[in-house]
């Protein structure tokens, strides 16, 4: 699904990977890292983002339109290429705001190196885990019906239907595309890396750590944990918001990110 | 023709308490052991029966299910290795990019071969959708990781000078040196079951046996592709041994009661897809061009065609829409070999029929007594028939 934007999404060829990227707006740089839905519900957010600063919005490689070679099969392969995406687009002083999928993406690349970053945000993120091995932290949304996963996922399940039967067969290929490229990333070990929560400690710039206080995917405490790892990070919550703060709380979601990170 | 001899081994006591879900997630606190035990040993007997008579056997193998309680594949190969006399021995399949260890693998079937004098027949599946959740294989690489297991096993049975080095995408080996070898040389026939056109030419091109179900009438043109791929390696048209089909068989000296037992029969297909939605359909496991059009349709598209193009759903037709289809083959001993000769005919050979004659309900008495009418007044007339020579499009 296209996004709304001031600019027409363009293509970018990264170290042979070829990506789709959105951009909107102007003033310092913000990169959005995308949850496992993709560019799907984001333009409210982006809007609002994009009244005071430059927002980057890239399709991981494997979803949306982007392509994605063979080799690539972990958000650590994932890491490295954004570290290759921000050289190339020379951006520095960035803020960094992933949510979900896009919330674990941004951690392990600010784990390897936060020289471009101002600031981190992470939003409803996966990624680590903090429970026992018993425990399944993070619901196996890959066994659920459409409407467990969208009450499940959403605070209001409404937010989130849509009669793929109306729908145009490329937007529904994409939808297809980031279902299969979030298995890619993220089916075992399920949506975390064993190792992350070891290497949390390396992150060394300004990190607010935003929950959904409704969200059922990661629970407020999954979020607390996952912030009481990051040196000097603070955790708040958005009210009525589910696992995806961006698509149900735009507003509430912009104004804390640019409250954080300063417009 | 050769006929196999074949039950999913279901486990029919819960087939009408399963809350909407046969298998992943159906507990195991419904199996009752005790139960499960008489089963087992009765299908030994009807094994053992199978052999007598000059029919071949085939296993499968699925995971937490009560539809099929061949859970280990490999334990049934093995005990029937030593228990059978003559019998070939199919497996179909090994769902080897499910397997953490192809080497364990490669050592189990040489030893089966063996131990049964070079009677294993290798099918290597990639399994039904609903087997990804229990193994917890990454359905996006799946069919990478079969092929790579493949390529390991073959090469592991017929390495035979020194260990050899494996360091692939998905397995990791220093010193491969499966002891024993296999009895058959090169290795063990390998079958490969499939319901894409661009497998089975690749099939085709390998010389591998292909095996299908549920595919009916439709069966020709996977056939056909396999012969295109079959004839442009080798310059010429692939025997009929090459071609197996899986079909429902229930036989009875008269009419009515073998539409009886066909009715029984038909257990399995009614309940086979009873799954959890979301376990039918993991990520990766189709392309995304498939999922496009799947989510476009609402609902899967139809797979299984009569003579005239009618599509029959396999959970819901009736036992004459299945006759109609080529998913049953049901009657009087000269109905079914009539109905056998009529799909052969139809998809230009197929030599090796899968012969599901026990299913679901179908007791042991009425097992046994198939399988003998069956052996009797059936597999004679097939060993006779004279196949089709396949047509193959120019490659």
């Amino acid at each position: 699904m296209a996004v709304t934007v001031d600019e027409p999404v363009s293509t970018r060829t990264i170290g042979g990977i070829k990506v789709e990227i959105a951009t909107s707006g102007q003033g310092k740089p913000l990169l959005f890292l995308h949850p496992e839905i993709g560019f799907d519900f984001v333009g409210p957010a982006l809007d609002a983002l994009a009244k005071t600063r430059r927002v980057t919005l890239p399709s991981h490689p494997g979803f949306g339109r982007s392509d994605v070679p063979r080799w690539m099969t972990t958000v650590d392969d994932l890491a490295y290429f954004y570290l290759d995406f921000l050289d190339e687009l020379d951006l520095r002083d960035i803020a960094m705001v992933g949510v979900s999928m896009g919330a674990w993406l941004a951690a392990a690349i600010a784990i390897k190196s936060t020289e471009r970053l101002s600031h981190l945000v992470l939003a409803g993120a996966v990624g680590i885990k903090a429970g026992d091995r018993e425990t399944r932290e993070i619901p196996d949304i890959f066994a659920m019906t459409e409407a467990d996963y969208l009450a499940t996922m959403f605070a209001d399940p409404n937010a989130g239907k849509r009669d793929y039967t109306k729908m145009d067969e490329a937007d529904l290929k994409v939808i297809a595309r980031n279902r299969e490229a979030t298995a890619r990333y993220a089916w075992s070990p399920y949506m975390h890396d064993p190792k992350l929560k070891r290497r949390l400690h390396r992150i060394r710039v300004p990190t607010l750590v935003l929950w959904g206080d409704r969200d059922k995917i990661t629970t407020p405490e999954y979020g607390r944990a996952f912030a009481a790892e990051i040196p000097g990070a603070r955790f708040e919550t958005i009210e009525g918001a589910g696992h995806f703060p961006h698509v149900e709380q735009p507003a509430a979601f912009a104004r804390k990110v640019l409250g954080f990170i300063g417009a | 023709m050769k006929v196999f001899h074949f039950t999913e081994q279901p486990y029919f006591p819960t087939w009408n308490d399963h809350n909407g879900s046969l298998r992943v997630n159906l507990p195991n606190r419904k199996c009752d052991p005790k139960v499960a035990a008489d089963n087992y040993h009765r299908w030994y007997d009807e094994w053992a029966l199978a052999d007598e008579l000059g029919l071949d056997i085939m296993v499968n193998e699925h995971h937490a299910t009560a539809t099929c309680t061949s859970s280990a594949c490999i334990v049934t190969l093995s005990i029937l290795a030593r228990e059978t006399k003559r019998a070939r021995l199919l497996v179909l399949g090994y769902p080897i990019g499910h397997r953490p260890d192809p080497l364990k693998a490669a050592e189990e079937l040489s030893t089966i071969d063996v131990i049964s004098r070079g009677r294993l027949e290798m099918g290597f599946v990639k399994g039904v959708p609903y087997e990804v959740a229990v193994a917890n294989t990454n359905p996006v690489f799946l069919m990478d990781r079969f092929w790579e297991a493949h390529d390991f096993i073959l090469k592991a049975m017929t390495s035979h000078d020194e260990p050899f080095n494996w360091e692939g995408e998905y397995f990791h080996y220093r010193h491969v040196n499966v002891w024993p070898r296999p009895y058959q040389e090169p290795h063990p026939p390998v079958w490969i079951t499939t319901s894409s056109a661009t497998q089975a030419r690749n099939l085709g091109e390998r010389g591998y046996v292909i095996a299908t179900l549920g595919s009916g009438y439709g069966t020709k043109d996977l056939y056909d592709a396999y012969r295109q791929g079959y004839v442009a390696k080798r310059g010429k048209m692939p025997g009929a041994d090459r071609l197996a089909y899986l079909g429902l068989v229930a036989v009875a000296r008269d009419e009515a009661e073998a539409r009886r037992r066909a009715e029984l029969v038909a257990g399995y297909v009614r309940t086979s897809g009873i799954v959890h939605l979301p376990f039918r359909n993991p990520p990766g496991f189709l392309s995304a061009d498939d999922n496009a059009r799947l989510l476009k349709a609402g609902k899967p598209p139809a797979r299984t065609f009569t003579k005239d193009g009618r599509a029959v759903d396999m959970r819901t037709g009736s036992v004459q829409d299945l006759i109609d289809a080529a998913i049953m083959f049901a009657g009087t001993p000269d109905q079914v070999y009539q109905q056998l000769v009529d799909f052969c005919d139809w998809v230009g050979g197929m030599g090796n029929l899968l012969m599901m004659a026990q299913a679901g309900f179908l007791t042991h008495a009425d097992t046994v007594d198939s399988l003998n009418l069956f052996a009797k007044e059936v597999l004679p007339r097939l060993k006779e028939y004279k196949q089709p020579r396949g047509t193959a499009a120019a490659a």
